[in-house]
């Protein structure tokens, strides 16, 4: 048997042959399977939704996953030719464009959840199984990490972040835009705008409290001494932080509750309770 | 021999704690081949549970601190029998120890100028301890274990050192086995540093670990070096006395320091009735002006729970043994009434979090259980203070091993200075040595070799015997009731005798199984190094017929300054484990550093 | 309040071993690492096991529990079912050595490859001047009792032991993080953890900042901040274009 000197080479020795993938007790894959279940519906709704490509839009309000508004009926929409979609729009790039502005939209946030440092825990427990749990063996056979293609590119957060800061301005700006009535006239308040206005809060803390965003607006200062404004945004953003969690789940559910408000008002199915 | 895994180094130190590591460092640095033999794994050491700090007189709070005060205060601690070369030395050295941490990456808590922020502690002057939270060992160990790493140094981790090797009067190696596999190891090396920590596994309340099973003093004992001051335990006044299975481990000083007050079981600040004479002058009167120090220390005198330890433990003891004690038979810390939840959080993390793991109470609410605990050995192997030597050539000892340094009470915080300060100095002196001999190196005999070997073995031979774990326990109960806090003649008479029947079932118990990472076994071999020292510090004790620091005698409550004040009682033996002991006059200081002892406060 | 505790402990070595049962006398307030002793003292004198404070301090006595990696002597046996046997096997990522005592030495050459802490050329002379508030994120990584349950529980190597050689662990990156962190350093090593340490191989599922005894924020609080680092001078075309991304920020 080798020295044990440190530093010394590992030695070779054998594991303890302990049975069965783990020895745990508790119920360790009931958190894998409601966030993979959470995840897998919202997936569903989504894709759903994104194809539908009408019923986006009821006047003032308009669904978190089609916006910015970029097809060209929304012009009308806006000029209020029209109250509500609920027909296929025509595309940007002219009437050829027949795939749902969706489609294109989503890209970004859906890219920056996609490539976030919380889901990529929960999707690679949950879907992945790379671990199921801590101390459960996983079943692959190889395992790289990120650290070749496709994985290496959840490196790219950082531009996701960007693009969902500007997505977060945009929900903002819609939220606020949702104060007028259908006539452009300030002073409405329906339960749209509460959910559009929940929308924009939770959209906008979520990417706040994002890891790239810690990592850019002051942890990246070797001395935060130097740098006192930095420092306390930091402090800020790292509150926040701590929970990126729960405001990954809270703003996911949020925005897909807030397409179907404005999917079911759109297409006439309930009525806009107005406070105001 | 040749069937032996063998190794040869210029200086080889034994323990991987503050000040084998930093011994190992400085022998490295100058140039010296160095090895390092720890039974644990590396990082592990004692020293990560020392929590409250480093005492160096950097004078970062208070400018008027310096190494004349800390001296000073280190003398009144030790009651005046330090040996003051030691105590100068430490004192002027400490801060430079200090700072040459952080240059190896420590992180100590800062002051708003960014300078390493101090502490106050028992029977320091001026805030002085360098901390960080009150995880302080923890930071210095990893500092000088990264430094180890760093420079190459050779670790022999989990290896147990059961004999030193001499060749006539001079070291010349030592006799190990892996604790893995239970192999031997012989290290020829012409210098041997002793960086063994204590002896607190022989008593049965404790704040040490299993390693502190005296080592380093047995080796040394059998060696032929003397021990000094071993009568001088130091009882750490708060221990954790609930639940039982962490009864007796630390809580640290730093509770105190940042304004923690014991109580009784009638909630009376019972310390302000324990003021000794000798401390009177630096010490409040009022519980009033004890407050007010914390933020105003030029205008005001101490608490009186900051007296040094030995005062504070006896303190706790007449108090449990009067009937004023808590529930579970210690008295109450309380901060949770005098400092705010975020305070005690921030200043006293592990704290925080040791009680609410380990005893499920919340010391931001409500007062802790506390009670005395055995925690340090002021006695040790007798050095020469500069170079650290034992009176053996060629072997050398620093930190808890050594003594003198702390005289019969250690200051809090002055232990991971002294690590510092003498591992420093003891590694530098053998690196010396050792490159001194040219082509006269020691040699190893073989039958020494064998005839360790052999020793090592004797449990296998036997069965039937009784079992280390439990010979243990029954010495841990001896030291504990008939050699504690509190000592008389008869009773340590007794547990003399007792000590001497569990030496002859030492000499015939079994172990179980085989050598293969064997605890039975490692424990069966500590048992004959725990014993030896036991029987040290009880033959001591006997010795010293006065009451004086971590030594109090019940038929002797005085402290004697005439006789006593001006001796040290030494302890040899053979190496058969037969122990001696004989009187020595305390070392004298020099006129301008007994001036400073004499100044008032 | 004594009662029996049934034990099961995993015995053997390299070559093989199995759950063996025990049943021990424990008492109120006892924890795992207690119940153990008890069964070393009374049942089996050479049962291997690590320990050494018995307080959570010094991150010797690691095992799984149940199946969960944690400290023996912080996990408290009123915490457990009543009545219900406790499970203890070794490390599972590391080799068995006896017991419940595992060779972790894979850690500590890990240790050994990281470049030391370097002075920057700014401030070279103690005493240091350093903000509190540039020292704490450190500090808090330098809590670190070398326990070596993330480096256990993290299935990059748990699952994977070919990944040893190229995977330094979650030990090892907060130990980056710390020196990266540190005000006074001046050392680069950000190409070097994700080049030749593995950083990249984590998927941060957080197993690691689960099993911390010390609470630190191993994920988020080091890790991801690396890989934010190494996004710096590696993956931003930005900063690439403009050579920022070489130069140390301020």
């Amino acid at each position: 048997m080798a020295a044990p000197v440190a530093p010394a080479q590992p030695r070779t020795g054998a594991r303890a042959a302990i049975p069965g993938r783990t020895l745990r007790t508790d119920r360790w894959w009931v958190s894998p399977a409601i966030s993979g279940g959470v995840l897998a519906a919202f997936a569903v709704y989504a894709t759903w939704a994104a194809f539908q490509n009408s019923d986006y839009f009821a006047r003032p309000y308009i669904s978190p996953l089609y916006s910015p508004c970029i097809a060209s009926i929304c012009e009308r929409a806006r000029s209020g030719a029209v109250h509500g979609i609920h027909v296929p729009s025509i595309g940007i790039f002219g009437p050829w464009w027949g795939i749902s502005p969706a489609i294109l939209i989503l890209i970004f946030p859906l890219g920056f959840r996609i490539t976030c440092y919380y889901y990529r825990k929960t999707y690679y427990r949950s879907f992945w199984l790379s671990p199921p749990a801590c101390a459960v063996a996983e079943p692959h056979k190889r395992y790289t990490g990120e650290t070749r293609f496709p994985l290496i590119l959840q490196n790219i957060h950082r531009y996701f972040f960007y693009a969902a800061a500007l997505f977060a301005a945009l929900n903002t700006y819609d939220a606020v835009v949702s104060f007028r009535n259908t006539r452009d006239q300030w002073g409405h308040m329906g339960l749209g705008t509460l959910v559009l206005c929940a929308n924009a809060v939770m959209l906008s803390l979520y990417t706040v409290s994002c890891h790239s965003c810690r990592h850019i607006i002051g942890g990246r200062l070797k001395h935060f001494s130097k740098h006192p404004i930095r420092f306390k945004a930091w402090g800020v953003v790292s509150k926040l932080n701590k929970h990126h969690m729960e405001l990954a789940w809270v703003s996911l559910v949020v925005v897909a509750l807030a397409d179907l408000y404005v999917r079911l008002v759109a297409s006439g199915t309930i009525h806009d309770p107005r406070f105001f | 021999m040749a069937d032996y895994e063998k190794h040869a180094y210029d200086v080889v130190v034994i323990g991987a704690g503050g000040s084998g590591l930093r011994a190992a460092i400085a022998a490295h640095e100058a140039g010296a081949r160095t090895a390092v033999i720890c039974k644990s794994l590396l990082g592990k050491a004692h020293t990560v549970m020392a929590e409250g700090g480093i005492a160096a007189a950097m004078g970062n709070l208070y400018p008027d601190d310096n190494w004349q005060v800390h001296f000073r205060d280190t003398m009144r601690g030790g009651k005046l029998l330090n040996h003051w070369r030691m105590a100068e030395l430490h004192a002027k050295e400490a801060p430079e120890r200090v700072w040459e941490l952080e240059q190896w990456g420590a992180l100590f808590d800062r002051t708003p100028d960014g300078l390493i922020s101090q502490r106050d502690f028992g029977g320091h002057r001026y805030a002085r301890l360098a901390h960080v939270g009150d995880r302080t060992g923890l930071e210095m160990i990893r500092t000088l274990q990264q430094r180890t790493v760093s420079l190459g140094i050779d670790v022999y981790m989990e290896c147990t050192v059961t004999d030193l090797l001499k060749d006539g009067d001079r070291v010349a190696g030592v006799f190990a086995y892996w604790r893995e596999s239970g192999r031997f190891i012989v290290f020829e090396t012409p210098t041997v540093i002793l960086a063994t920590g204590g002896i607190g596994k022989s008593w049965k309340v404790t704040s040490n670990s299993w390693e502190y099973t005296g080592d380093g003093h047995a080796l040394a004992l059998r060696a032929g070096a003397t021990l000094v001051n071993m009568e001088f335990v130091q009882f750490h006044p708060t221990g954790m006395v609930w639940p039982p299975s962490v009864r007796g481990l630390l809580v640290t000083e730093s509770v105190r320091g940042d304004g923690g007050v014991l109580r009784n079981s009638q909630g009376r600040r019972f310390m302000y009735d324990y003021i000794p004479d000798f401390f009177k002058a630096e010490t409040s009167d009022s519980e009033a002006e004890g407050d007010r120090w914390y933020t105003d220390k030029v205008n005001n005198r101490r608490p009186a729970e900051l007296l040094p330890r030995d005062e504070v433990a006896r303190a706790i003891n007449n108090e449990i043994k009067e009937g004023r004690g808590s529930p579970h038979g210690g008295v109450f810390l309380d901060i949770a009434s005098r400092r705010s939840p975020e305070y005690i959080k921030k200043r006293l993390p592990s704290m925080y979090h040791q009680f609410m793991e380990l005893a499920e109470v919340d010391i931001t609410k409500e007062p802790m259980e506390i009670g005395p605990t055995c925690h340090y050995v002021m006695g040790g192997v007798e050095v020469d203070p500069d170079s650290a030597a034992s009176i053996v050539t060629g072997l050398y000892a620093a930190g808890e091993v050594a003594g003198g340094m702390h005289g019969s009470n250690r200051l809090g915080g002055n232990s991971l200075s002294d690590l510092l300060v003498f591992g420093r100095r003891a590694g530098m002196h053998a690196a010396e040595f050792a490159s001194g001999l040219s082509s006269a190196r020691p040699q190893i005999a073989a039958a020494d070799v064998e005839a360790a070997a052999a020793a090592a073995l004797e449990p296998f031979e036997r069965e039937g015997g009784e079992n280390a774990y439990s010979i243990h326990q029954s010495l841990q109960q001896v030291m504990q009731d008939l050699v504690g806090i509190i000592r008389r003649e008869p009773e340590m008479q007794e547990a003399l005798a007792t000590i001497n029947d569990l030496r002859a079932k030492t000499a015939h118990l079994s172990v179980e199984g085989h050598r293969q990472y064997n605890p039975g076994w490692h424990l069966a071999l500590d048992l004959r190094n725990m014993l030896l020292v036991s029987e040290s510090v009880a033959r001591a004790a006997l010795e010293r017929k006065e009451s004086r620091g971590g030594h109090t005698r019940d038929d002797y409550p005085m402290t004697d300054n005439d006789y006593w004040g001006k001796r040290n009682v030494i302890v040899e033996a053979d190496r058969d484990d037969h122990v001696r002991v004989r009187q020595q006059p305390l070392p004298v200081p020099p006129p301008e550093l007994a001036a400073l002892l004499e100044e008032q406060h | 309040m004594a009662y029996d505790l049934k034990l099961r402990i995993w015995r053997g070595d390299a070559s093989g071993g199995e759950l063996v049962d025990y049943s021990v006398p424990v008492d109120e307030g006892e924890v795992v690492l207690d119940a153990v002793h008890h069964v070393q003292a009374m049942a089996s004198g050479d049962l291997a096991v690590r320990w050494n404070c018995k307080a959570g301090k010094c991150g010797s006595c690691s095992a799984e529990v149940n199946g969960r990696p944690r400290l023996m002597c912080l996990a408290r046996l009123s915490t457990f079912p009543p009545g219900e046997p406790i499970t203890i096997t070794p490390l599972r990522t590391f080799p068995v050595i006896r017991d419940l005592v595992t060779d972790v030495s894979f850690n500590y050459v890990k240790a050994a490859q990281v470049p030391a802490f370097t002075p920057s050329k700014d401030q070279p002379q103690a005493p240091f001047r350093m903000q509190q508030v540039d020292v704490e994120r450190s500090q808090e990584f330098r809590k670190c009792i070398e326990c070596f349950l993330c480096q256990n529980t993290c299935h990059v190597i748990r699952d994977h032991e070919d990944n040893k050689e190229a995977f330094a662990g979650p030990r090892s990156f907060i130990r980056y993080a710390e020196l990266e962190m540190h005000p006074n350093d001046g050392l680069d090593r950000r190409r070097l953890v994700q080049e030749e340490r593995g950083l990249g191989m984590c998927n941060i599922t957080k197993c690691c900042t689960e099993v911390c005894p010390e609470s630190i924020k191993i994920t988020d609080n080091a890790i991801i901040p690396m890989k934010e680092r190494v996004v710096d001078v590696k993956y931003d075309p930005v900063r690439f274009l403009s050579r920022r991304g070489r130069t140390k920020p301020g």
